[in-house]
């Protein structure tokens, strides 16, 4: 009942703007940045690699040697039971499945060594001066992570968006004298010879990709981890997305690591564990138009010590600077205080696995996205990234002076919604300097600024041009996608008044449930977040709500209308895929032929001048919708007797698609674009 | 008008534990001391408790909180006039004076200890005191009970430690406390059979002492067995530190003999073993008093051993200490006793070491501890040590011992000598009368226990000391709690694990709320890290509110049932358990 929703969420509204706003106040007390950059270029690298290092560990524990390690782990109960059960059920000796385990761990455990660290510490030194411009760190954020290093197990959980990250993360714990931390990478760094070892011996653990029914390796691999967690050697490093964000938002958590670690706690293993958000922003991003070739389908250049090597032209170029921010600990146990029940693990041994209970399954999701939320918060956001939003809604270009007069608006918008702007110098310098560090990507020529579409050389099919533009604005998304989780929520809010006014809230759930692969929408929090966007237009004087109603104010015209611009590519993105479900796709269309389909299906769209939106063609948005479509189950797989490998399963609309293609239809919801 | 015997009112303190004439006291030269003739350490020195009190509360000497000298005002007995006047014609003694009845309304849990120092009025105390002489005694006031709807608390050594002895305030009947100490005689004694049949009001150390006249003991030795009753030992499933050759009470007893407001319960043979459903004595073991009162037992004696040994083990830590527990349970080869104290009751221990007569006796005493630091290289912050106790004939105790330090010596144990392991079961007779000792000066203190599965020992352990300090730190308590465990008893599959739990209060408004809040997180973590609910002390009216979820739902239903029907009327109304 959509009217009651609304008024449920009105009456609502009182209790919970007071809730909002404290749950954001701490947020805005915002700690300060110290540039750790500053002392490098004063003082010799040499002495500083070379230092005398001594961190604090947990509760004074004297460091594990690596061999000392494997060996806890190979001779642990937990894996000792799986040998057996792995053993019993192919047949093998105990031993050689024993074997097998050493071999994996081997394959899999880190080599930390000082000497390397402090090479790496040596050569980063170097390449940070010539890439960066600061790399600024909340030094408070460091002492709180001291503190906490000290009482309690550790899990750093960064953002990651590049792969500076794992290598910048202990640089800057061994500048400040921390314990450095071992770090779960992906095999694919492995395939580096050389490069792959230095990593291991800094400190970086290799798992692979995909391990899904591997019980011994799995077992291997939870224990190594859980044993360096319950003995607190060193902080445990692992990113939450998974992988890097190609296109700058937050990925939606992958919750295998985190199970592993939280696990301990409910265990009584230890007494609590301690999740530390660390939100790293670059202001350029190394990877920035690797990324947008990956999105439109040309494959990822394989990890190859050559391939980095070739990247040195990327030190040849201004990436501006990095801001490091260590978020406030967040302690596992007060979380799960009240939520879990963990008397429940009294019945059953400890040392044998057991798929974790629905309570805590849903605690330790609800646990991921709100860590993500909070790195999400700490975000620094560069004066760059809202103009990007503004030259993405103007794709013509734009004059510099209207730039500048809108960046000065959205940046005063973005305030009031507790963004984490840098805002070094007076808005028309610090247009200027954004657009001389990005000029890749944006050019003025006279008094107009638009976008750079890569020269091409010679002569290109259609095809080729508007690769080239898509390119350009992909990697200019990148940039508008990190202020998104800023103004998600009244966007969304924006989007539903503007289109079904009668029905905000329900319009509001629809979006919020539909796009809940793409951005990080807490599972659950729907109603919170429609108070949430509600008090913000209102905190921004853009709607008011008399009574029962939400209306747009004549001074909230421009930001409704922004925010519209903002989600237009999305909503017009799940659209075209929704078209192309309905219109084109064959009966038997497996998940490997969906996306080069889509893609192509929109290219046409394009080049017949039927739709103008670039974005669609990104393999993320595209694995997104069709993501939300199965969960909203409006697109099912059917399982094929024929081929077992799940990538290759027919995917077959079913009714409901219709019904959210409606949806998505629905009146203004569709755009002019698509005629 | 009370009848003394061993443990009896005018012998007792009235707002503390034990004999009035053993104390604790700081004299005047600032140097510790224990007060009276009875107990090994009673009219010596103690020259290091006093730096280990201050240092380990941040207590000061100077900072008194003496009991006040008076108890307070009892409000006026409710007695029921038609039960008293039938009462008399039985003959059966029985008393209203104040000071009989708040004697019996209460145990020994810090706030009521606390509340009588303070001269804090109980909200419902009994309302008359009856001695019943024998069994049919015991018939006779139960069956007054039920005709004039009286209720009942049976009374035995007053030694609970869960609030089984609280009146309940909402109360509104006469309470009678029925106070079972003159039924202190052994019936008889069959050494064909090796049992004793005895009354059930009789305190420990005289049931021992009357034993050991004829040569022979029960073993049944738990720390309260100086004032604690066989009857309350069965209300509550007690456990006696040399469990591990006689077992707790319930391998004990052979028959139980109690009387209920549906009549008299017991079995009709003596066999020692039966398959007749339900063993009806475990409704009565652990029934703290809520369905009737045992009168009678038959149980298990032994005789007298030929020999007796304690021990000491050195571990370079706790860890190494538990795994040597569980090796020594897994043989089962455990001693009489076997216990594991924390460094920090080591050194708690230590600080009672009286002063030291001879010259030479502080050489070696130096020497030990050169050679235990400096030498093995054990860490006197880190190193724990288990002290043990052999029984039997001598050439079994001397190959049981070689036995035991064997296997302590494959997890770098040291044998530490016999002086250390008497100290540390020393400790555990006088930890109460150091309790008052604390209260006189701003420290309360109390302990817990619990059992657990072998594999959950240290995490246990750790996890109850880290919520406790962490609780104190959050409720304001301005100084370092003293935190410290031991593993008291071994078992097949699991321990028993005792906690002591003190901190000086100065600056709370309220320490014993303060107190009350951390022992419930205490015990919430405990029940989250796998531990049970009570080893031994019960759950009396302290723990009630986790019944539930320890023994489920139905669990709770049946045992309301069994009180239903053998209690419609509530007649034994002091609301433990459930």
């Amino acid at each position: 009942h959509p009217h009651q929703a609304t008024q449920m969420s009105n009456y609502c509204l009182n209790i919970l703007v007071f809730v909002t706003l404290q749950q954001r106040d701490p947020m805005l007390k915002r700690d300060c940045f110290e540039d750790i950059l500053e002392e490098r270029r004063n003082s010799s690298d040499l002495k500083y690699a070379l230092r005398c290092y001594a961190p604090v560990l947990y509760k004074g524990v004297t460091p594990c040697k690596a061999n000392m390690l494997k060996n806890i782990v190979l001779q642990s109960d937990q894996l000792h039971y799986v040998i057996n059960q792995v053993s019993q059920e192919s047949g093998e000796a105990p031993d050689i499945i024993q074997e097998e385990a050493s071999v994996i761990l081997e394959e899999m455990a880190h080599r930390l060594q000082i000497s390397t660290v402090r090479c790496f510490a040596f050569a980063l030194s170097k390449a940070f001066k010539t890439l960066f411009q600061h790399v600024c760190v909340n030094e408070e954020g460091i002492q709180r992570l001291q503190q906490a290093i000290q009482e309690h197990p550790v899990v750093l959980l960064p953002s990651h968006r590049s792969y500076m990250d794992f290598l910048l993360m202990s640089y800057i714990l061994y500048t400040y004298d921390l314990a450095l931390p071992v770090i779960a990478a992906g095999m694919d760094f492995m395939g580096m010879k050389f490069v792959g070892e230095m990593l291991r011996m800094s400190g970086a653990f290799f798992i692979r990709r995909s391990f899904g029914g591997d019980k011994l390796y799995w077992a291997v691999f939870s224990e190594y981890v859980k044993t360096m967690l319950r003995n607190g050697f060193a902080p445990i490093e692992f990113f939450l997305e998974g992988t890097r964000s190609r296109t700058c938002k937050s990925l939606t958590p992958k919750l295998g690591l985190l199970n592993i670690v939280i696990e301990p706690f409910f265990k009584g293993e230890v007494f609590d564990v301690n999740l530390v958000p660390v939100s790293i922003s670059y202001e350029r991003i190394l990877e920035e138009s690797l990324y947008a070739r990956e999105l439109l389908g040309v494959p990822k250049p394989k990890e190859s010590t050559s391939g980095l090597l070739k990247a040195r032209r990327i030190l040849s170029e201004d990436y501006g600077s990095i801001h490091v921010y260590f978020g406030q600990p967040v302690s596992v146990r007060s979380l799960a205080q009240g939520k879990v029940n963990r008397s429940t693990y009294n019945l059953f041994p400890r040392h044998i696995p057991r798929k974790p209970m629905e309570e805590t399954q849903s605690f330790v999701n609800d646990t991921a996205y709100r860590i993500v939320r909070l790195q999400e918060d700490n975000m620094v956001l560069k004066p760059w990234v809202l103009m990007a939003s503004l030259l993405l809604q103007n794709l013509e270009g734009l004059e510099l002076s209207v730039l500048t007069e809108q960046t000065v608006w959205l940046r005063g918008l973005a305030l009031s919604y507790a963004a984490f702007l840098d805002w070094p110098a007076p808005t028309a310098k610090v247009v200027s300097s954004s657009l001389a560090l990005h000029r890749g990507l944006a050019c003025v020529s006279g008094d107009r600024v638009s976008l750079v579409v890569g020269e091409p050389l010679g002569p290109v099919t259609p095809e080729e041009a508007l690769f080239n533009r898509a390119v350009s604005v992909l990697s200019c998304a990148s940039y508008r996608n990190q202020v998104l989780h800023v103004f998600l929520r009244p966007a969304m809010l924006a989007v539903a008044m503007l289109h079904l006014s009668d029905e905000v809230y329900n319009c509001f759930s629809f979006l919020w449930d539909m796009f809940s692969n793409d951005f990080i929408l807490c599972p659950g929090d729907t109603v919170q977040d429609f108070e949430e966007a509600c008090y913000l237009l209102v905190k921004t004087g853009a709607v008011q709500m008399p009574q029962q109603d939400i209306v747009m104010t004549d001074i909230g015209q421009p930001t409704l209308s922004f925010f519209n611009g903002l989600l237009e590519p999305f909503l017009q993105g799940y659209q075209v895929v929704c078209r192309y479900l309905c219109e084109e796709a064959s009966e038997g269309l497996t998940e490997k032929q969906y996306i080069p389909a889509v893609r192509s299906f929109a290219v046409k769209l394009i080049l017949a001048g039927n739709l103008r939106c670039y974005e669609v063609l990104s393999s993320d948005m595209q694995k997104n919708a069709l993501a939300a479509l199965l969960r909203m189950d409006a697109v099912r797989k059917v399982k094929n007797r024929m081929i077992s490998h799940i990538n290759q399963t027919p995917i077959s609309p079913s009714l409901s698609l219709v019904a959210v293609a409606e949806d998505l239809y629905r009146d203004g919801l569709t755009p002019s674009y698509i005629r | 008008l009370a009848y003394c015997a061993t443990g009896c009112q005018e012998i007792m303190k009235w707002n503390g534990w034990g004999y009035s004439d053993s104390k604790f006291l700081f004299n005047k030269k600032g140097q510790a001391e224990f007060t009276g003739k009875r107990y090994r350490l009673s009219g010596m020195t103690l020259p290091s408790l006093q730096d280990w009190f201050e240092n380990t509360f941040g207590a000061s000497v100077k900072h008194k909180s003496p009991p006040v000298l008076n108890a307070s005002v009892v409000p006026p007995p409710r007695l029921n006039e038609a039960f008293v006047e039938n009462l008399k014609a039985t003959g059966i003694p029985f008393s209203n004076e104040a000071e009989d009845r708040v004697f019996r309304a209460h145990g020994h849990c810090l706030h009521e200890i606390f509340a009588l120092r303070e001269g804090k009025k109980f909200e419902r105390v009994p309302d008359m005191v009856v001695w019943p002489n024998c069994h049919n005694d015991v018939v006779k006031i139960v069956e007054l009970a039920c005709k004039h709807n009286v209720c009942l608390i049976p009374y035995g050594g007053g030694t609970s430690v869960t609030s089984a002895l609280e009146c309940p305030p909402e109360e509104t009947r006469c309470i009678v406390s029925l106070d079972t100490s003159q039924m202190n005689r052994i019936l008889w004694l069959d050494e064909n059979n090796l049992v004793a049949h005895v009354e059930a009001g009789i305190i420990g150390q005289d049931l021992e002492r009357l034993l050991n006249e004829s040569g022979y003991c029960t073993g049944h030795e738990p720390d309260s067995m100086e004032f604690s009753s066989l009857g309350g030992w069965v209300a509550t499933r007690a456990s006696g530190m040399k469990k591990n050759v006689y077992g707790n009470i319930e391998d004990l007893v052979i028959h139980i003999k109690a009387v209920t407001p549906r009549g008299v319960i017991e079995k009709s043979c003596q066999g020692p073993r039966t398959s007749t459903g339900p063993d009806i004595h475990h409704f009565i073991l652990g029934s703290e008093g809520t369905l009737g009162v045992v009168t009678e037992v038959t149980m298990k004696i032994r005789p007298i051993p030929e020999y007796q040994k304690y021990g000491s083990v050195v571990f370079p830590k706790f860890e190494a200490g538990v795994a040597c527990l569980r090796e020594v349970a897994k043989q089962r080869c455990a001693p009489a006793s076997i216990r594991l104290m924390d460094n920090k009751q080591f050194h708690f221990g230590h600080a009672l070491k009286p002063q030291v007569s001879s010259i030479f006796t502080h050489f070696v005493e130096g020497l030990k501890k050169f050679y235990i630091t400096k030498l093995k290289g054990f860490d006197p912050h880190q190193l724990v040590v288990a002290t043990l106790l052999f029984e039997g004939d001598r050439e079994r105790v001397l190959q049981h011992e070689k036995q035991v330090y064997d296997i302590a010596a494959t997890f770098g144990g040291l044998a530490a000598g016999e002086d250390n392991g008497q100290r540390g079961y020393l400790l555990t007779f006088v930890i109460a009368y150091l309790r008052d000792l604390g209260m006189d000066y701003c420290v309360v203190a109390e302990s817990f226990e619990t059992s657990v599965p072998w594999d959950r020992v240290l995490d246990l352990c750790q996890n109850v000391k880290e919520r406790i300090i962490r609780e104190c730190k959050e409720r304001g308590v301005q100084f370092q709690p003293l935190t410290s465990c031991r593993v008291t008893q071994t078992y097949d599959s699991g321990a028993c694990i005792y906690f002591y739990f003190a901190f000086n209060y100065r600056g709370l408004a309220d320490p014993v709320h303060t107190y009350e809040q951390v022992e419930h997180a205490a015990r919430e973590e405990i029940l989250a890290n796998g531990g049970s609910l009570s080893h031994h002390h019960g759950v009396g009216k302290l723990r009630k509110e986790w019944m539930k979820d320890s023994i489920s739902n139905v669990g709770v239903g049946m045992l309301k049932s069994v009180k239903e029907y053998v209690d419609p009327e509530n007649i034994f109304g002091n609301r433990n358990l459930l």
